[in-house]
């Protein structure tokens, strides 16, 4: 996967000590959430978690696997970049946007099981006689699946060069190309299929996020947030490790994610406005507020990066990555959360508020996704080579 | 080969001529004849062949005995909601010896049943009802000098089918019930050279025996059976597996007495002693007894009696608790009333707040590294440009 068009610095080990503060308290989140796990698989959803009928689906789902799934669009949004448009120079941005996504995806994957009531028949969904291929929740299930297995493929150079296999790696750069036109198109079916779900709920979804063009967004801010996530974890990065920041890559990245956020923005307003639903935004209600609150973060990165010498500044990338991430959150908590309602006008009073233990999974799983940049990043090569490395 | 389209029949002569017979319309009797081919579970195709049977075949002629019972199985045929149905079956069947509905009596009758066994020797048709007494020589049932033993036996020697109505000539029935001081036993007990084929209940709905008649009239053959000699079209599944009370069982919804909230909700009779769960029968899809729109027992609020099963019917109390055969109830049952959910608790909130605020504080952390690294280098770059210029 190393640039074959473009010369760049091949990616390398960052190596240094894997234990520290850092991975010391991911394990002790994900021992954690290894000891709630194991009580909710032998005593069940109820045992752990605040679930109720009128809300079937908590932070499990909307965060691990819907959230985590947008945040993991980072690989998808940058071989976008790199193989679609051909723009080869963010090519040294492609393999640490595609571990992260890897986590995310595998993560999301591996999450849904656990809010699957009877979780030992999860392979029935891979199982024609028991599968109903006319459902949402089939297509994302399997587009998902299928876009892991092919994202594993695609990273798997890094592991190829790690352990010196070169024939395997060329090999599978015959074919890479095909794997890549995959990952780029399973990606941008089921995150729209992610929206569709909310289609499927109908009136029990606020009209504010209740629209036939829910998995346009859904899709849109996918590829936002990708990019988003290229700032904030490129920066993350490059603080952490010590490292050079690849502003000359992250600048003009930055502009193509304005240009997008801008067409969302345009989209999600003229989709309101049409259908005369944005007056319920300035009712003096909770969905209201969340709503104004995920307005004001997609708008937010025009503020802070609007101007050409405001995206030189690495601190004002992250911050508007975060503030794309946040907004990305809430548009997905909103619509999945905060403005779904089962009783609407039948059975009011449904209740949800994560517990703690559902809190503590959720951190363990991004724990883990910490953890494991970390290790494959010191040990496996993902970042680009840097002259002088300074890793502790 | 049989017609297997019905549209064929719309306007056949024999079709009219066989529905103006029954006092019914053309439409009814073809609607009849698909009920009944549905009711024996024959595939598609098979209502025209019943049909053109029951309207073209020769009339079997039919034996009709009749040993220790009630009559109850006669009167339910005759009496049957649909008040075609005893038209239809005594128009399907020559009934040539039946003491109920005889108005001959004493020799002259038995005569007539000599003369047509004879006359339709290999051919007739036997219907046996009313269990039959083996203890002391069988001496407890004699009809003309016979005992039931010698008469069953004399008549089904050129019998071409041997149909046991009910649950007496099925399996004993009630006479049989301990201490059975007569012996009474099934008609299959004493006839062992030939298939009898068996159509417990006390009584059985019309239906089943009516069915069975037609599938003989049909395809020259008695319908597929069971183990026990009974039809699998009526008798393969439980009453429980049909009933219209079985989600109340699921739920675990029980009437616990006669009378009380649940048993006037409609609930499951199962622990008023219903002995659907151990008893086969098809009941609860084409109603016992044929009585009318939801008037079958559990309908109506009692419990299945069990009528068709041996050891279950008379013999076991009518409200002891039936076996589950096939079915374990659940050890835990869903609420009837969901709980809603709570609100945030101090815990969660706390939880909640210590993750956004370590979030916000390591992102105000790195931003403010990563903007004095920025301010740095802006420095240093200031400095080389003054440099340059100094230069």
């Amino acid at each position: 996967m190393a640039g074959n068009h473009h010369p760049h610095e091949a990616p390398a080990p960052v190596g240094g000590n894997l234990f520290n503060g850092a991975t010391l308290v991911c394990g002790v989140l994900i021992a954690i959430m290894i000891a709630i796990l194991a009580v909710r698989f032998v005593f069940g959803l109820g045992a752990v978690t605040n679930l109720n009928d009128g809300y079937p689906w908590g932070i499990w789902i909307v965060v691990d696997v819907v959230i985590g799934s947008a945040f993991a669009c980072g690989g998808f949004s940058v071989a976008m970049l790199v193989y679609i448009f051909n723009k080869g120079e963010y090519h040294p941005l492609v393999r640490p946007a595609l571990l992260a996504s890897l986590f995310g995806y595998t993560l999301a994957g591996i999450g849904v099981i656990f809010d699957l009531g009877r979780w030992w028949n999860f392979w029935h969904i891979f199982t024609p006689g028991y599968a109903n291929p006319n459902s949402v929740m089939f297509e994302v299930a399997v587009c998902i699946s299928a876009y892991i297995v092919v994202m594993w493929l695609e990273f798997s150079p890094a592991f190829f060069e790690k352990w010196g296999m070169k024939d395997a790696k060329r090999k599978l750069n015959k074919v890479l190309f095909f794997l890549v036109a995959l990952g780029t198109v399973l990606p941008m079916m089921h995150q729209s299929s992610l929206g569709t779900m909310i289609v499927v709920m109908g009136v029990q979804v606020n009209p504010l996020w209740q629209t036939k063009l829910i998995p346009l967004h859904f899709l849109l801010t996918a590829i936002i947030l990708g990019y988003g996530v290229v700032l904030f974890e490129s920066c993350v990065a490059a603080s952490a490790y010590r490292r050079r920041i690849e502003m000359h890559l992250l600048e003009p990245l930055a502009k193509i994610m304005l240009g997008i956020l801008a067409v969302f923005i345009v989209v999600r307003f003229g989709d309101l406005l049409v259908r005369g639903a944005l007056p319920l935004a300035f009712q003096p209600k909770v969905a209201a507020l969340a709503f104004w609150i995920e307005t004001l973060a997609f708008l937010a990165p025009f503020a802070i990066i609007g101007s050409p010498s405001a995206r030189r500044n690495p601190a004002k990338l992250f911050l508007a990555g975060v503030a794309i991430m946040f907004a990305g959150v809430m548009l997905r908590f909103n619509a999945f959360l905060i403005g779904y309602d089962t009783g609407t006008g039948v059975d009011p009073g449904w209740n949800y508020f994560p517990s703690v233990p559902e809190l503590m999974v959720t951190v363990g799983m991004f724990a883990i996704e910490v953890l494991g940049y970390i290790i494959i990043t010191r040990r496996f090569p993902v970042l680009p080579r840097e002259a002088v490395q300074a890793a502790h | 080969m049989a017609n297997t389209s019905l549209l064929s029949l719309e306007l056949n002569d024999k079709i009219a001529a066989a529905a103006e017979r029954l006092q019914m319309s053309r439409r009814e009797f073809l609607q009849f004849c698909a009920a009944l081919a549905t009711t024996l579970g024959l595939p598609q195709g098979a209502d025209a062949a019943v049909a053109e049977a029951v309207a073209t075949k020769k009339r079997p002629s039919v034996i009709w005995l009749h040993f220790q019972e009630c009559t109850g199985c006669t009167e339910s045929m005759l009496r049957a909601e649909h008040p075609t149905l005893e038209k239809l079956i005594l128009d399907i069947i020559s009934l040539d010896y039946h003491e109920t509905l005889f108005a001959a009596a004493g020799h002259q009758i038995e005569a007539a049943r000599r003369t047509a066994m004879k006359a339709n020797a290999g051919k007739y048709v036997l219907v046996v009802e009313g269990a039959i007494p083996t203890k002391d020589g069988g001496i407890y049932c004699k009809i003309g000098g016979q005992t039931a033993i010698e008469m069953l036996k004399e008549c089904a020697k050129d019998a071409a089918a041997i149909i046991a109505i009910g649950s007496c000539s099925s399996w004993g029935g009630m006479p049989s019930t301990d201490p059975n001081p007569t012996g009474a036993v099934g008609a299959n007990k004493i006839i062992t050279d030939k298939p009898v084929v068996t159509i417990p209940g006390c009584p059985p709905n019309p239906y089943n025996f009516l069915s069975t008649v037609v599938h003989f009239l049909t395809f020259g053959a008695l319908p597929e059976i069971d183990a026990l000699g009974r039809p699998k079209f009526a008798y393969s599944r439980l009453v429980h597996e049909n009933c219209e009370r079985r989600a109340h069982f699921d739920a675990g919804r029980f009437a616990m007495e006669f009378g009380d909230d649940g048993h006037r909700k409609g609930y499951c009779l199962y622990k008023l002693g219903c002995k659907g769960p151990e008893t086969y029968a098809n009941c609860p899809t084409v109603l016992f007894g044929d009585a009318g729109g939801g008037t079958w027992p559990v309908g109506c609020g009692h419990p299945c009696i069990g009528c068709t099963e041996q050891g279950v019917g008379f013999q076991k109390p009518i409200h002891m608790v039936a076996k589950l055969k096939n079915i374990e109830p659940p050890l835990q049952y869903p609420r009837i009333i969901e709980e809603k959910g709570t609100g945030a608790t101090l815990g969660s909130a706390a939880v909640l707040a210590a993750v956004a605020g370590a979030a916000a504080g390591a992102g105000a952390m790195v931003a403010k590294n990563l903007g004095l690294s920025h301010q740095a280098e802006q420095a240093e770059e200031a400095k080389k440009a003054g440099e340059k210029a100094q230069v």
